[in-house]
């Protein structure tokens, strides 16, 4: 330590102690970033739960602020450091494609600590989160695979990134577990919030016969185009979306950030926040499932239900071998389950899925 | 009884007051709306124009607002060309996409070797992209008289496909665990479009749409080539008597704004945003058509129309932030900005005559 450094920190922990009541009245301020506006009643509005779920916790203690639609982009980079100019100590960047600009502004703001969803870049002050979205798919998949007559289930997919592949491939097995005869059919949106796109990609995958739509994409369009045609079931995504329970939606896969992040500002009130990769699971809470809608035939329902308790509790893994990707390959061996870090870098299909992964 | 007379020529007057009027109007519509989303009016207003100039941080926020201007005005610069000539460019934002692929595919093509010659070739590659993108509509319009107007804006959507393409393909980071997007260009020193001064914002794409704004004041009005244009636009049949090629003309006009735009595009993917990934293209193409029109295409107009529509981005996310403004307020606001410039416009090309006509 040099002179320097020990003349600062002593000044500084004197600071803090002659201080310390007039600290307490300050209250901590937490930004927050969405890629969407907190209205689309999927992913950006759950990240906003979890902004309300601070403030009913802490109260006076924090301040929240936060800033919807801002593009991935040069503008996430300005957003960040208004965010972080304005004080904030905590941010949470809610988006993939914010994660380079929250190392370049983290790396000018050492004191402020940032929260990046879904990212794999850490540093001192960036700790990064995700949900294990395809526990919920494993469920998903079950449901799907007993429920539909057609044997088709369409998937609306958003962009060819591990997250949404490790999607595909667990509500696949599960379905053709329990029905062998089970084909699924991907359509590619290229957006993850886009009524009108998402609407198209529902008629489209109806006009071909499937009779069971998943979304990975956030609005509620496909609901209400599966509602129209009458006999086909979706399942909310993001958000419950329980405005279309009990029929088309059967059930739902929740993102409820909100116990993480009541933790990581509490962490940051009692001075004990430190970076790390969290990938919270349904165990956690992070991941939740809807009701199960009374268009579920009760066996099936428990089935499901089983499952969750199974993955919940750790004895069952969604992705458990033998299983081969989707030319052939042997991928896991009998018994075998993938690590954390060989599921979040998912860039194949499983033996099964006839279609093409778009390169 | 109101009655609009129409001018026998423009006026000059109305048509430099009207901008003004405009953004006069803007305020007070916008004001009464913040005030009815019960937000006090006028320290929203003071936040979106007043705040990023002068008030606390403004020193970041004047250098973001030329980061935000630069590719608007650029852009713009050479759309107006076009504008003036009647020809009718409305895919910029293709054409920035397209500059931006090239650019940084050279980049990419090179990596890592280091060399002083390296960001040379990607603006030529990136004028070059833009450039071609620009003659497609061009050429077709020569051959075929199709409208410029439409193929320009369906190529917006065909440069957005292949921009994903080149996000999760061939550009895609070859370390970046699978997910997509291309290697942070900003990490890369040959390929950097770094700050030339730092902390001022300004990197070489500032100073590429100040160039372009002296450029085009001296081609439009002070060049034999400049007159011509603005014939074709206001009397195509006297400038065929004046030896105008529309087929040239045309060429000339798409090319140039197309190259511009494809400049703007391959300045910003290695400043400001690093790197090609999906969402790369942040509406800069779309919204410098409302930038060219709110300059009243003229070169100095459409510089200080970019800063001022840069205002009110970097305010908006201000108040957003501040006062909790939702975000679909400010583009509703920024809406307002060209509708009341539209609507003004009626006085420079009518005059009003209030109470009966005279017989």
């Amino acid at each position: 330590m040099n002179r320097r450094s020990f003349l600062t920190t002593t000044a500084a922990l004197a600071l803090a102690a002659t201080s310390l009541p007039a600290f307490a009245e300050e209250p901590l301020k937490v930004g927050f970033i969405y890629v969407g506006p907190v209205g689309d009643m999927g992913w950006s509005y759950q990240h906003d739960q979890g902004r309300q779920a601070i403030e009913a916790e802490y109260g006076d203690k924090v301040a929240t602020t936060f800033i919807e639609s801002v593009p991935e982009g040069p503008d996430a980079e300005r957003v960040l450091t208004q965010l972080a100019l304005e004080g904030n100590k905590l941010i949470f960047a809610t988006s993939f494609g914010y994660m380079d600009a929250v190392m370049n502004v983290a790396a000018k703001f050492p004191d402020v600590k940032f929260e990046h969803a879904t990212g794999y870049k850490t540093a001192d002050n960036v700790a990064v989160y995700d949900a294990k979205f395809f526990q919920g798919r494993a469920i998903q998949g079950t449901i799907a695979g007993r429920m539909t007559k057609s044997n088709k289930i369409g998937y609306i997919a958003s962009f060819p990134i591990p997250e949404v592949i490790q999607g595909i491939n667990s509500a696949y097995l599960h379905a053709k577990k329990v029905n062998p005869d089970v084909e699924m059919k991907v359509v590619w949106a290229y957006t993850w919030f886009d009524p009108a796109k998402e609407a198209d990609a529902a008629a489209a995958l109806i006009a071909e016969g499937v009779d069971v739509v998943m979304q990975h994409t956030d609005s509620t369009a496909p609901q209400a185009k599966a509602q129209e045609a009458g006999n086909v079931i979706t399942f909310g995504q993001a958000s419950d979306m329980s405005a279309f329970a009990p029929m088309p939606r059967v059930s739902s896969t929740i993102d409820n950030w909100a116990p993480y992040y009541v933790q990581r500002v509490g962490a940051m009130l009692d001075g004990t926040w430190g970076s790390g990769a969290t990938w919270g699971g349904i165990d956690t809470g992070m991941v939740e499932i809807g009701e199960i809608s009374s268009a579920v035939p009760e066996e099936v329902k428990a089935e499901a239900l089983a499952l969750k308790d199974a993955i919940a509790a750790g004895t069952y893994h969604p992705f458990t071998g033998p299983l081969n990707k989707q030319d052939g390959s042997a991928w896991l061996a009998e018994g075998e389950t993938p690590d954390d870090g060989a599921l979040a870098g998912m860039n194949f299909y499983v033996e099964g899925i006839t279609a093409e992964l778009p390169k | 009884m109101i009655t609009l007379i129409k001018r026998p020529t423009p006026s000059r007057g109305w048509s430099y007051t009207t901008p003004i009027i405009a953004v006069l109007a803007t305020m007070i519509a916008g004001g009464l709306m913040f005030a009815a989303l019960g937000k006090d009016p006028a320290q929203a207003i003071r936040m979106i124009f007043w705040d990023p100039l002068f008030g606390p941080n403004a020193a970041y926020f004047r250098g973001q607002l030329l980061v935000k201007a630069g590719p608007l005005i650029l852009i713009a610069s050479g759309l107006a060309v076009g504008f003036r000539a009647g020809i009718w460019n409305i895919g910029a934002e293709g054409q920035y996409i397209i500059g931006a692929i090239c650019g940084a595919s050279v980049a990419l093509a090179a990596y890592p070797a280091e060399s002083h010659l390296l960001f040379p070739a990607m603006i030529v590659a990136g004028a070059l992209g833009g450039w071609l993108w620009g003659m497609i509509p061009a050429v077709l319009k020569v051959l075929f008289n199709t409208s410029e107007i439409l193929v320009s804006l369906m190529l917006v959507y065909v440069a957005q496909n292949l921009l994903a393409y080149a996000a999760f393909g061939p550009l895609k980071n070859p370390q970046g665990f699978g997910f997509p997007g291309s290697r942070n260009l900003q990490q890369y020193p040959s390929a950097h479009n770094p700050e030339l001064i730092a902390g001022t914002g300004a990197h070489w794409g500032v100073l590429a749409a100040l160039v372009a704004v002296i450029g085009a004041y001296i081609l439009m009005h002070r060049h034999i080539a400049g007159f011509r244009i603005r014939v074709a636009g206001e009397a195509p049949r006297a400038a065929r008597f004046a030896g105008v090629v529309p087929a040239r003309l045309v060429m000339f006009c798409l090319g140039l704004s197309g190259a511009l735009a494809g400049l703007a595009g391959l300045f910003e993917v290695s400043g400001p945003s690093g790197q090609i990934t999906d969402g790369f293209n942040a509406g800069y193409g779309f919204t410098a058509i409302i930038v060219a029109f709110l300059g009243r295409l003229h070169p100095l107009g459409i510089l200080l129309a970019g800063l001022l529509m840069a205002l009110t981005y970097i305010g908006g996310d201000m108040a957003q932030m501040m006062l909790g403004l939702p975000g679909a307020a400010i583009q509703v606001f920024q809406g307002m900005l060209l509708f009341f410039l539209l609507g003004f416009d009626v006085l420079t090309n009518y005059r009003i005559r209030i109470g009966r006509a005279r017989a």
